[in-house]
Protein backbone atom coordinates (compact mmCIF):
# COMPACT_ATOMS: atom_id res chain seq x y z
CA UNK A 1 0.00 0.00 0.00
CA UNK A 2 1.44 3.17 -1.16
CA UNK A 3 0.90 6.20 2.03
CA UNK A 4 -0.46 9.49 0.56
CA UNK A 5 -3.49 11.95 1.22
CA UNK A 6 -5.68 9.88 -0.47
CA UNK A 7 -4.82 6.70 1.89
CA UNK A 8 -4.52 9.12 4.78
CA UNK A 9 -8.12 9.98 4.29
CA UNK A 10 -9.44 6.36 3.60
CA UNK A 11 -7.31 5.73 7.00
CA UNK A 12 -9.59 8.79 8.53
CA UNK A 13 -12.94 7.33 7.34
CA UNK A 14 -12.50 3.69 9.30
CA UNK A 15 -10.99 5.38 12.63
CA UNK A 16 -7.33 4.62 11.26
CA UNK A 17 -8.32 0.95 12.69
CA UNK A 18 -7.62 -1.10 9.06
CA UNK A 19 -4.10 -0.13 8.43
CA UNK A 20 -2.48 -2.82 7.19
CA UNK A 21 1.08 -3.89 8.85
CA UNK A 22 4.07 -2.25 7.22
CA UNK A 23 6.27 -5.70 6.45
CA UNK A 24 5.76 -9.22 6.99
CA UNK A 25 6.76 -11.72 9.89
CA UNK A 26 7.81 -14.53 8.02
CA UNK A 27 9.21 -17.90 9.13
CA UNK A 28 12.62 -18.12 7.45
CA UNK A 29 13.45 -19.72 3.99
CA UNK A 30 15.44 -23.25 3.55
CA UNK A 31 17.59 -21.21 1.26
CA UNK A 32 17.97 -17.08 0.02
CA UNK A 33 20.36 -16.02 -2.69
CA UNK A 34 21.73 -13.61 -0.21
CA UNK A 35 21.48 -13.27 3.86
CA UNK A 36 22.26 -9.90 5.40
CA UNK A 37 22.77 -10.34 9.80
CA UNK A 38 21.61 -7.34 11.01
CA UNK A 39 18.27 -5.47 11.29
CA UNK A 40 19.65 -2.01 11.60
CA UNK A 41 19.21 0.86 9.58
CA UNK A 42 22.54 -0.55 7.77
CA UNK A 43 21.25 -4.35 6.97
CA UNK A 44 17.52 -2.76 5.77
CA UNK A 45 19.28 -0.50 3.56
CA UNK A 46 21.28 -3.01 2.25
CA UNK A 47 18.65 -5.72 1.62
CA UNK A 48 16.27 -2.89 -0.09
CA UNK A 49 19.07 -1.59 -2.55
CA UNK A 50 19.89 -5.45 -3.49
CA UNK A 51 16.15 -5.89 -4.37
CA UNK A 52 16.04 -2.12 -5.86
CA UNK A 53 19.03 -1.48 -7.31
CA UNK A 54 20.56 -4.92 -8.38
CA UNK A 55 17.42 -7.42 -8.56
CA UNK A 56 18.11 -9.27 -6.14
CA UNK A 57 14.79 -10.56 -4.70
CA UNK A 58 15.03 -13.57 -2.25
CA UNK A 59 17.43 -11.86 0.59
CA UNK A 60 16.58 -12.28 4.07
CA UNK A 61 17.40 -9.98 6.90
CA UNK A 62 18.48 -11.50 10.31
CA UNK A 63 17.60 -9.53 13.52
CA UNK A 64 18.59 -11.08 16.90
CA UNK A 65 16.36 -8.59 18.69
CA UNK A 66 13.54 -6.30 17.08
CA UNK A 67 14.24 -3.71 14.22
CA UNK A 68 16.37 -0.89 14.72
CA UNK A 69 16.97 -1.47 18.43
CA UNK A 70 20.55 -1.27 18.45
CA UNK A 71 22.34 1.68 17.14
CA UNK A 72 19.95 2.80 14.19
CA UNK A 73 17.57 3.69 17.38
CA UNK A 74 20.65 4.97 19.97
CA UNK A 75 22.70 7.70 17.93
CA UNK A 76 21.41 11.43 18.13
CA UNK A 77 20.16 11.55 14.37
CA UNK A 78 22.91 14.40 12.89
CA UNK A 79 23.61 13.75 9.30
CA UNK A 80 26.37 15.86 7.56
CA UNK A 81 29.41 14.99 4.96
CA UNK A 82 31.72 17.94 6.59
CA UNK A 83 34.99 15.35 6.03
CA UNK A 84 38.38 16.79 5.09
CA UNK A 85 39.65 13.59 3.48
CA UNK A 86 38.35 12.51 -0.15
CA UNK A 87 37.38 9.30 0.48
CA UNK A 88 35.31 10.29 3.41
CA UNK A 89 34.12 13.65 1.80
CA UNK A 90 32.39 11.79 -1.45
CA UNK A 91 31.41 8.54 0.63
CA UNK A 92 29.10 10.88 3.05
CA UNK A 93 28.20 13.68 0.41
CA UNK A 94 27.03 10.98 -1.69
CA UNK A 95 25.13 9.54 1.52
CA UNK A 96 23.77 13.25 2.44
CA UNK A 97 22.57 12.90 -1.17
CA UNK A 98 20.40 9.88 -0.29
CA UNK A 99 18.67 11.68 2.68
CA UNK A 100 17.85 14.37 0.70
CA UNK A 101 15.20 12.57 -1.38
CA UNK A 102 14.55 9.32 1.03
CA UNK A 103 11.24 10.18 2.05
CA UNK A 104 9.86 9.91 -1.34
CA UNK A 105 12.36 7.14 -2.62
CA UNK A 106 11.01 5.07 0.48
CA UNK A 107 7.46 6.42 0.40
CA UNK A 108 7.76 7.25 4.39
CA UNK A 109 8.32 10.66 5.89
CA UNK A 110 11.88 10.04 7.53
CA UNK A 111 11.75 13.73 8.20
CA UNK A 112 15.19 15.08 7.14
CA UNK A 113 15.70 18.58 8.64
CA UNK A 114 18.49 20.97 6.60
CA UNK A 115 18.63 22.81 10.28
CA UNK A 116 22.46 23.10 9.46
CA UNK A 117 25.82 21.72 11.11
CA UNK A 118 28.22 24.22 13.04
CA UNK A 119 31.25 23.36 14.56
CA UNK A 120 32.39 25.94 16.34
CA UNK A 121 36.04 27.22 16.44
CA UNK A 122 37.38 28.44 19.64
CA UNK A 123 41.15 29.53 18.72
CA UNK A 124 43.04 31.09 15.64
CA UNK A 125 44.37 27.41 15.57
CA UNK A 126 41.04 25.62 15.78
CA UNK A 127 39.91 28.27 13.07
CA UNK A 128 42.88 27.50 10.46
CA UNK A 129 41.92 23.68 10.79
CA UNK A 130 38.30 24.62 10.01
CA UNK A 131 38.84 26.74 7.03
CA UNK A 132 40.96 24.20 5.72
CA UNK A 133 38.50 21.55 6.06
CA UNK A 134 35.94 23.44 4.67
CA UNK A 135 38.44 24.75 1.35
CA UNK A 136 38.70 20.92 0.94
CA UNK A 137 34.27 20.51 1.57
CA UNK A 138 34.41 23.41 -1.08
CA UNK A 139 36.39 21.70 -3.52
CA UNK A 140 35.16 18.41 -3.47
CA UNK A 141 31.50 20.14 -4.68
CA UNK A 142 30.31 20.18 -0.57
CA UNK A 143 28.33 23.41 0.93
CA UNK A 144 30.47 24.73 3.19
CA UNK A 145 30.15 28.44 5.06
CA UNK A 146 32.44 30.13 7.46
CA UNK A 147 30.35 32.09 10.28
CA UNK A 148 31.84 35.27 12.07
CA UNK A 149 31.06 35.25 16.29
CA UNK A 150 28.84 37.99 15.55
CA UNK A 151 26.89 36.20 12.72
CA UNK A 152 26.56 33.34 15.24
CA UNK A 153 25.74 35.40 18.30
CA UNK A 154 23.12 36.45 16.08
CA UNK A 155 21.36 33.70 15.06
CA UNK A 156 21.77 31.76 17.96
CA UNK A 157 21.30 33.76 21.09
CA UNK A 158 21.30 31.22 23.66
CA UNK A 159 24.83 30.99 22.89
CA UNK A 160 27.40 32.05 25.36
CA UNK A 161 29.66 34.74 22.72
CA UNK A 162 30.96 36.19 25.03
CA UNK A 163 34.59 37.61 24.61
CA UNK A 164 35.59 36.17 28.30
CA UNK A 165 33.17 33.33 28.17
CA UNK A 166 34.80 30.19 29.44
CA UNK A 167 35.27 28.51 25.72
CA UNK A 168 35.46 31.62 23.71
CA UNK A 169 34.04 31.36 20.23
CA UNK A 170 36.01 32.76 17.66
CA UNK A 171 33.78 31.91 14.44
CA UNK A 172 32.14 28.53 13.12
CA UNK A 173 32.41 26.41 10.14
CA UNK A 174 28.86 25.67 8.62
CA UNK A 175 27.16 22.77 6.63
CA UNK A 176 23.87 24.08 5.74
CA UNK A 177 22.78 21.19 4.07
CA UNK A 178 23.21 18.67 7.46
CA UNK A 179 21.06 18.14 9.69
CA UNK A 180 18.71 16.02 11.33
CA UNK A 181 16.60 12.53 10.66
CA UNK A 182 14.19 10.59 12.75
CA UNK A 183 16.26 8.06 13.30
CA UNK A 184 13.16 4.90 14.01
CA UNK A 185 11.73 5.86 10.67
CA UNK A 186 14.99 5.32 8.71
CA UNK A 187 14.69 1.55 9.72
CA UNK A 188 11.40 1.60 9.35
CA UNK A 189 11.26 3.22 6.00
CA UNK A 190 14.11 0.74 4.92
CA UNK A 191 11.79 -2.40 6.55
CA UNK A 192 8.46 -1.45 4.52
CA UNK A 193 10.25 -0.43 1.29
CA UNK A 194 12.35 -3.80 1.58
CA UNK A 195 9.69 -6.28 2.22
CA UNK A 196 7.13 -4.52 -0.68
CA UNK A 197 10.04 -6.03 -2.88
CA UNK A 198 10.15 -9.57 -1.52
CA UNK A 199 12.95 -9.18 1.12
CA UNK A 200 11.92 -11.30 4.47
CA UNK A 201 12.72 -9.81 7.68
CA UNK A 202 13.28 -12.14 10.62
CA UNK A 203 13.36 -10.75 14.10
CA UNK A 204 14.26 -13.00 16.85
CA UNK A 205 16.79 -14.80 14.54
CA UNK A 206 20.07 -14.73 16.43
CA UNK A 207 23.11 -15.94 14.32
CA UNK A 208 25.14 -18.21 15.90
CA UNK A 209 27.76 -19.13 13.32
CA UNK A 210 28.73 -18.92 9.91
CA UNK A 211 29.24 -22.46 7.80
CA UNK A 212 32.13 -22.31 5.37
CA UNK A 213 33.24 -25.27 2.93
CA UNK A 214 35.80 -24.64 0.84
CA UNK A 215 36.78 -21.25 1.80
CA UNK A 216 33.28 -20.19 0.45
CA UNK A 217 30.23 -19.49 3.04
CA UNK A 218 27.25 -21.63 2.67
CA UNK A 219 25.20 -20.55 5.04
CA UNK A 220 24.52 -19.17 8.87
CA UNK A 221 23.48 -21.17 12.27
CA UNK A 222 20.71 -19.44 13.60
CA UNK A 223 18.85 -19.72 17.04
CA UNK A 224 15.69 -20.43 13.99
CA UNK A 225 17.73 -23.27 12.20
CA UNK A 226 20.35 -23.08 9.52
CA UNK A 227 19.31 -20.98 6.55
CA UNK A 228 21.81 -21.42 3.36
CA UNK A 229 22.86 -18.70 1.34
CA UNK A 230 26.11 -17.90 -0.85
CA UNK A 231 26.42 -14.78 -0.52
CA UNK A 232 26.19 -13.36 3.83
CA UNK A 233 26.79 -9.67 4.29
CA UNK A 234 27.57 -8.70 8.07
CA UNK A 235 25.93 -5.34 8.95
CA UNK A 236 26.24 -5.71 12.96
CA UNK A 237 28.49 -2.41 14.19
CA UNK A 238 29.48 -2.46 17.44
CA UNK A 239 29.24 -6.13 17.76
CA UNK A 240 31.54 -6.53 13.83
CA UNK A 241 34.45 -8.54 15.82
CA UNK A 242 32.28 -10.88 17.40
CA UNK A 243 30.60 -12.17 14.37
CA UNK A 244 33.32 -11.76 12.30
CA UNK A 245 35.16 -14.33 14.95
CA UNK A 246 32.17 -16.62 13.41
CA UNK A 247 33.80 -16.79 9.95
CA UNK A 248 37.59 -17.18 11.68
CA UNK A 249 38.57 -13.34 10.91
CA UNK A 250 40.42 -11.18 13.09
CA UNK A 251 39.13 -6.93 12.88
CA UNK A 252 41.45 -3.95 13.35
CA UNK A 253 38.05 -2.82 15.60
CA UNK A 254 37.90 -2.31 19.17
CA UNK A 255 34.01 -1.82 20.73
CA UNK A 256 33.40 1.33 22.53
CA UNK A 257 30.61 2.60 24.56
CA UNK A 258 29.45 6.10 23.23
CA UNK A 259 26.74 8.25 25.45
CA UNK A 260 23.88 10.33 24.60
CA UNK A 261 21.30 12.23 26.77
CA UNK A 262 18.11 13.85 26.85
CA UNK A 263 16.96 16.97 28.63
CA UNK A 264 13.15 17.68 29.85
CA UNK A 265 11.06 18.81 26.29
CA UNK A 266 11.00 22.22 25.96
CA UNK A 267 9.41 24.74 22.93
CA UNK A 268 11.70 25.79 20.35
CA UNK A 269 15.04 27.00 21.16
CA UNK A 270 18.18 25.82 18.85
CA UNK A 271 16.93 25.18 15.63
CA UNK A 272 20.56 24.09 14.12
CA UNK A 273 23.17 21.69 15.07
CA UNK A 274 25.76 23.07 17.53
CA UNK A 275 29.12 21.39 17.72
CA UNK A 276 32.12 21.67 19.82
CA UNK A 277 35.26 20.02 18.84
CA UNK A 278 37.24 21.54 21.37
CA UNK A 279 35.02 20.47 24.47
CA UNK A 280 34.17 17.32 21.99
CA UNK A 281 30.31 18.18 22.79
CA UNK A 282 27.52 18.18 20.55
CA UNK A 283 23.96 19.38 20.63
CA UNK A 284 20.70 19.24 18.94
CA UNK A 285 16.59 19.97 19.91
CA UNK A 286 14.66 17.22 18.98
CA UNK A 287 11.01 17.65 17.30
CA UNK A 288 9.37 16.18 20.40
CA UNK A 289 11.55 18.98 22.31
CA UNK A 290 14.13 17.28 23.78
CA UNK A 291 17.56 18.75 23.63
CA UNK A 292 19.52 15.66 22.92
CA UNK A 293 23.48 15.86 23.55
CA UNK A 294 26.25 14.16 23.40
CA UNK A 295 30.33 14.06 23.34
CA UNK A 296 33.33 11.57 23.79
CA UNK A 297 33.60 7.53 24.40
CA UNK A 298 33.93 6.34 27.63
CA UNK A 299 37.32 5.13 26.67
CA UNK A 300 37.13 1.52 27.35
CA UNK A 301 36.31 -1.76 25.89
CA UNK A 302 32.31 -2.15 26.36
CA UNK A 303 29.86 -4.17 24.96
CA UNK A 304 27.68 -2.66 27.77
CA UNK A 305 25.58 -0.22 26.09
CA UNK A 306 25.45 1.77 29.36
CA UNK A 307 28.48 4.33 30.46
CA UNK A 308 29.89 5.59 33.22
CA UNK A 309 28.79 8.95 34.96
CA UNK A 310 32.42 10.83 34.46
CA UNK A 311 31.43 11.53 30.61
CA UNK A 312 27.64 12.48 31.17
CA UNK A 313 29.15 15.18 33.36
CA UNK A 314 31.93 16.24 31.27
CA UNK A 315 29.00 16.65 28.65
CA UNK A 316 26.76 18.33 30.46
CA UNK A 317 29.82 20.80 31.91
CA UNK A 318 30.11 21.57 28.46
CA UNK A 319 26.62 21.95 27.20
CA UNK A 320 26.42 24.80 30.07
CA UNK A 321 29.67 26.44 29.24
CA UNK A 322 28.20 27.29 26.08
CA UNK A 323 24.71 27.57 27.02
CA UNK A 324 24.27 29.07 30.06
CA UNK A 325 20.53 29.40 30.05
CA UNK A 326 19.91 25.41 29.60
CA UNK A 327 21.40 25.14 33.03
CA UNK A 328 17.60 25.48 34.48
CA UNK A 329 16.43 21.96 32.44
CA UNK A 330 16.69 18.90 33.89
CA UNK A 331 18.43 15.72 32.40
CA UNK A 332 15.89 13.10 31.82
CA UNK A 333 17.76 9.89 30.00
CA UNK A 334 20.43 8.95 29.23
CA UNK A 335 21.98 6.21 26.99
CA UNK A 336 24.75 4.47 25.45
CA UNK A 337 24.97 2.72 21.94
CA UNK A 338 28.20 0.39 21.16
CA UNK A 339 30.57 1.65 18.49
CA UNK A 340 32.66 -0.40 16.03
CA UNK A 341 35.71 1.98 16.80
CA UNK A 342 38.59 1.03 13.92
CA UNK A 343 42.22 1.80 14.14
CA UNK A 344 41.72 4.59 11.44
CA UNK A 345 38.46 6.35 12.46
CA UNK A 346 37.25 4.97 8.91
CA UNK A 347 34.89 2.64 8.09
CA UNK A 348 34.74 -1.20 6.58
CA UNK A 349 32.43 -1.41 3.44
CA UNK A 350 34.49 -4.60 2.00
CA UNK A 351 34.44 -8.02 0.90
CA UNK A 352 35.74 -10.16 3.39
CA UNK A 353 38.88 -12.49 3.06
CA UNK A 354 36.26 -15.51 2.75
CA UNK A 355 34.25 -15.94 -0.92
CA UNK A 356 30.61 -14.76 -0.09
CA UNK A 357 31.36 -13.06 2.91
CA UNK A 358 30.96 -9.20 3.38
CA UNK A 359 30.76 -6.26 6.04
CA UNK A 360 29.66 -2.98 6.30
CA UNK A 361 30.99 -2.09 9.74
CA UNK A 362 33.79 -0.25 11.71
CA UNK A 363 31.70 3.11 11.58
CA UNK A 364 33.09 4.67 14.65
CA UNK A 365 30.87 7.53 15.62
CA UNK A 366 29.40 8.04 11.80
CA UNK A 367 27.12 5.06 11.35
CA UNK A 368 23.93 6.54 11.16
CA UNK A 369 24.90 9.66 8.82
CA UNK A 370 26.04 6.34 6.33
CA UNK A 371 22.93 4.78 6.82
CA UNK A 372 21.62 4.74 3.33
CA UNK A 373 25.24 4.71 1.29
CA UNK A 374 26.32 2.46 3.91
CA UNK A 375 23.55 0.17 2.09
CA UNK A 376 23.96 0.95 -1.36
CA UNK A 377 27.30 0.40 -1.35
CA UNK A 378 27.63 -2.78 0.56
CA UNK A 379 24.40 -4.18 -1.62
CA UNK A 380 26.67 -3.26 -4.81
CA UNK A 381 29.79 -5.15 -3.41
CA UNK A 382 27.54 -7.87 -2.63
CA UNK A 383 25.81 -7.78 -6.06
CA UNK A 384 29.11 -7.97 -7.95
CA UNK A 385 31.15 -9.12 -6.00
CA UNK A 386 33.98 -6.25 -6.09
CA UNK A 387 33.26 -2.33 -4.59
CA UNK A 388 31.90 0.75 -5.86
CA UNK A 389 34.19 3.15 -6.74
CA UNK A 390 33.01 4.99 -3.43
CA UNK A 391 33.84 2.14 -0.68
CA UNK A 392 36.89 1.28 -2.93
CA UNK A 393 39.20 2.68 -0.23
CA UNK A 394 37.34 1.58 2.69
CA UNK A 395 38.41 -2.15 2.31
CA UNK A 396 40.25 -4.24 5.46
CA UNK A 397 43.57 -4.87 3.37
CA UNK A 398 43.85 -0.99 4.26
CA UNK A 399 45.67 -1.66 7.37
CA UNK A 400 47.63 -3.84 6.76
CA UNK A 401 49.01 -2.03 2.69
CA UNK A 402 49.57 1.28 5.06
CA UNK A 403 46.70 2.76 2.79
CA UNK A 404 45.21 4.50 6.07
CA UNK A 405 41.85 7.06 5.84
CA UNK A 406 42.89 8.48 9.45
CA UNK A 407 40.82 11.68 9.32
CA UNK A 408 42.48 12.90 12.46
CA UNK A 409 45.87 11.94 12.09
CA UNK A 410 45.66 10.24 15.44
CA UNK A 411 47.34 7.06 15.30
CA UNK A 412 46.33 3.36 15.80
CA UNK A 413 44.68 3.31 18.46
CA UNK A 414 41.03 2.77 18.26
CA UNK A 415 39.50 4.95 21.03
CA UNK A 416 41.85 8.00 19.49
CA UNK A 417 39.70 8.59 16.72
CA UNK B 1 31.15 4.41 38.10
CA UNK B 2 33.73 2.09 38.53
CA UNK B 3 35.61 1.49 41.39
CA UNK B 4 39.06 0.27 40.06
CA UNK B 5 41.68 -1.71 42.31
CA UNK B 6 45.17 -0.03 41.97
CA UNK B 7 47.67 -2.65 43.00
CA UNK B 8 49.43 -0.45 44.79
CA UNK B 9 47.12 1.83 46.16
CA UNK B 10 44.00 0.14 46.49
CA UNK B 11 40.16 0.81 45.63
CA UNK B 12 39.93 4.61 43.81
CA UNK B 13 37.59 6.36 41.25
CA UNK B 14 37.95 5.84 38.10
CA UNK B 15 38.45 9.47 36.68
CA UNK B 16 42.19 8.77 38.39
CA UNK B 17 42.84 6.11 35.86
CA UNK B 18 43.61 6.48 32.24
CA UNK B 19 42.96 3.28 29.90
CA UNK B 20 45.56 1.70 28.13
CA UNK B 21 44.01 -0.72 25.85
CA UNK B 22 44.38 -5.15 25.50
CA UNK B 23 47.24 -6.55 27.83
CA UNK B 24 47.36 -9.37 25.73
CA UNK B 25 49.12 -8.45 22.71
CA UNK B 26 52.61 -9.32 22.80
CA UNK B 27 54.88 -6.84 20.77
CA UNK B 28 57.02 -9.20 18.31
CA UNK B 29 61.04 -9.73 18.03
CA UNK B 30 62.56 -6.78 16.21
CA UNK B 31 63.21 -9.05 13.09
CA UNK B 32 59.73 -10.81 13.24
CA UNK B 33 57.68 -10.58 9.95
CA UNK B 34 55.22 -7.73 9.10
CA UNK B 35 52.80 -9.94 9.10
CA UNK B 36 53.16 -10.48 13.11
CA UNK B 37 54.04 -6.29 13.58
CA UNK B 38 50.58 -6.01 11.64
CA UNK B 39 48.82 -8.16 13.99
CA UNK B 40 50.76 -6.61 17.22
CA UNK B 41 49.46 -2.94 16.05
CA UNK B 42 46.10 -3.86 14.48
CA UNK B 43 44.53 -6.72 15.24
CA UNK B 44 42.57 -7.15 18.38
CA UNK B 45 40.41 -10.28 19.75
CA UNK B 46 37.65 -7.25 21.18
CA UNK B 47 36.27 -10.23 23.18
CA UNK B 48 32.63 -9.49 24.88
CA UNK B 49 33.10 -10.86 28.29
CA UNK B 50 36.61 -11.12 30.43
CA UNK B 51 39.03 -8.58 28.84
CA UNK B 52 42.59 -8.35 30.28
CA UNK B 53 43.62 -4.55 30.11
CA UNK B 54 46.18 -2.06 30.82
CA UNK B 55 45.47 0.76 32.59
CA UNK B 56 47.57 3.93 34.02
CA UNK B 57 47.30 5.18 37.52
CA UNK B 58 47.77 8.52 36.19
CA UNK B 59 46.28 10.58 38.95
CA UNK B 60 47.54 8.40 41.73
CA UNK B 61 50.65 6.27 41.59
CA UNK B 62 51.06 6.67 37.68
CA UNK B 63 51.89 3.05 37.55
CA UNK B 64 51.03 0.56 34.63
CA UNK B 65 48.88 -2.46 36.03
CA UNK B 66 46.53 -5.07 34.14
CA UNK B 67 42.75 -5.22 34.85
CA UNK B 68 40.34 -8.08 33.96
CA UNK B 69 37.05 -6.48 33.40
CA UNK B 70 33.99 -7.74 32.03
CA UNK B 71 32.92 -5.78 28.76
CA UNK B 72 29.26 -7.36 29.28
CA UNK B 73 28.96 -5.49 32.72
CA UNK B 74 32.27 -3.91 33.39
CA UNK B 75 32.37 -5.78 36.45
CA UNK B 76 35.78 -5.93 37.80
CA UNK B 77 37.14 -9.35 38.36
CA UNK B 78 40.84 -8.83 39.12
CA UNK B 79 43.85 -6.93 39.06
CA UNK B 80 47.46 -7.11 39.11
CA UNK B 81 50.94 -5.68 38.64
CA UNK B 82 52.38 -5.03 35.73
CA UNK B 83 55.16 -7.50 36.12
CA UNK B 84 52.47 -9.90 37.30
CA UNK B 85 49.96 -12.51 35.94
CA UNK B 86 46.43 -11.92 36.63
CA UNK B 87 44.98 -15.09 38.05
CA UNK B 88 43.15 -17.69 36.37
CA UNK B 89 43.77 -19.32 32.71
CA UNK B 90 45.30 -16.63 29.82
CA UNK B 91 42.80 -16.07 27.55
Amino acid sequence: MRYSIFSLARGALSRHQNWPLAWRSPAPKKRYDAVIIGGGGHGLATAYYLAKEHGITNVAVLEKGWLGGGNTGRNTTIVRSNYHLEPNAHFYEFSLKLWERLSQELNFNVMYSARGVLNLVHSPADMDTAMRRGNAMRLNGIDAKFLSRDEIAAWIPNLDCAPDARFPIAGGLLQPRGGTVRHDAVAWGYARAADSLGVDIIQQCEVTGIRIDGGAVTGVETSQGFIATPKLGIAVAGHSSHVAAMAGIRLPIESHVLQAMVSEPVKPILDTVVTSGAVHFYISQSDKGELVMGGDLDFYNSYAQRGNLPIIEHVVAACLALFPSFGRLRLMRTWGGIMDMTVDGSPIIAKLPVDGLYMTGGWCYGGFKATPASGYLHAHTIAHDAPHPLNAAFTLERFAEGRMIDENGAGPYAWAH
Amino acid sequence: MMLIPCPWCGPRNQVEFTYGGDATVKRPADDAPESAWFDYVYLRDNPRGPHDELWLHSAGCRSWFKLRRDTRTHDIIASARIDQDLPGPVR
